[in-house]
């Protein structure tokens, strides 16, 4: 019993040492989104032409996408990590069949069509958020970050900062795939 | 010379002073309603900017911290009450936006920990105090027990230490 009490202290230091341990490893800059398992706040909105003398008349209607996987890209021309994560975006819509869908926020439409003539389009749909709206109904806090859209249209994942190649194929992907079997 | 300087520290020092919220001064808002203008600079303290989370959504100047008070202007103006627009927040960015969390769920440990902590540390120091108090009583009735012969052989032999 008194050797107990003694160690008492000693277990209530590692105690909080663990959390502060935890704590150091712990990114203050990524929240967990109330969003995820939940219904993805439907999207009706304009589509951004791929090039200034086009133009799309149809708006986009997130229920159009219903029954499939889908992902949400929020991303700006403006944006600096948005150039590190595009390639990885790419190569993501070469690797799966699936509607990858860009959000533009807050942006330019020139600076956005000029970014993706440079950069590449691996966007299935190009929306038009110049006011940041659909941003808002999302919870975007920082761009880029992207979700993905289960076929029931629930949010089921949610990526904050650029996609790496670790967040890739180590993440992304295998949720994917995990997604659209469970779609069927 | 010296005049001037001393004048330019004290505008500078003035200036660090301006209200808090002269960053949201920038956006035209305009309230017929004094109590709507009241509400609006008042929930603007309470709400957390996700972006520089340090700073309140009055403080911020990033764009989101701007978009949020429009946001939470335009339901003010369509009168819209405090726990309506927590709940527009928090839906969207999580009990992480308010700085006073609602109490619940997630957030129960939150408000229970302190108050916690705080009855065990009193309980254990009630503890203490208690074993001690009755470990100094036990002392007293040893001596108390003690016959007069021997309480008299122990003076005798302080005595003794002390002619020594």
């Amino acid at each position: 019993m008194n050797l107990l009490l003694k160690l008492l202290p000693l277990a209530l230091f590692a105690a909080l040492a663990g959390f502060l341990a935890k704590g150091l490893t712990l990114d203050p800059a990524e929240l967990p989104s109330p969003l995820i398992d939940k219904p993805a706040p439907g999207i009706v909105v304009a589509q951004l032409p791929r090039s200034p003398d086009q133009s799309i008349d149809d708006e986009f209607n997130s229920e159009a996408l219903r029954g499939q996987v889908w992902v949400l890209n929020v991303w700006a021309s403006w944006c600096g990590p948005c150039v590190q994560e595009h390639p990885y975006l790419v190569s993501l819509a070469q690797q799966r069949d699936l509607p990858l869908v860009g959000l533009n926020y807050k942006d330019q439409p020139g600076d956005a069509q000029q970014w993706l003539a440079r950069l590449g389009d691996p966007f299935t749909y190009l929306l038009d958020d110049r006011r940041g709206d659909v941003g808002l109904d999302w919870g975007v806090y920082g761009v880029p970050e992207t979700f993905i859209i289960d076929h029931q249209g629930r949010v089921r994942y949610k990526h904050v900062g650029p996609v790496d190649e670790a967040a890739l194929l180590e993440q992304l992907i295998p949720i994917i795939d995990d997604l659209q079997k469970e779609a069927g | 010379m010296r005049f001037s300087s001393l004048t330019l520290i004290v505008a500078l020092l003035a200036g660090l002073h301006a209200p808090h919220w002269a960053a949201a001064a920038d956006e035209l808002v305009a309230f017929d309603d004094p109590d709507q203008r009241q509400m609006y600079y008042a929930l603007l303290k309470e709400y957390r900017c996700l972006k520089c989370q340090n700073q309140n959504l009055a403080d911020s100047n990033a764009s989101l911290a701007g978009d949020l008070r429009r946001e939470i202007r335009d339901q003010i103006l369509a009168g819209k009450g405090q726990s309506d627009i927590d709940e527009y927040l928090v839906a969207r960015y999580g009990e992480f936006v308010l700085y006073r969390p609602r109490f619940g769920g997630k957030t129960a440990v939150l408000w229970i920990a302190p108050f916690a902590l705080l009855i065990i540390a009193l309980g254990g120091m009630v503890l203490m105090v208690r074993h001690r108090k009755q470990a100094m009583g036990e002392g007293v009735r040893i001596v108390q027990a003690e016959s007069q012969e021997q309480l008299n052989a122990r003076l005798e032999k302080a005595k003794r230490l002390l002619e020594d």
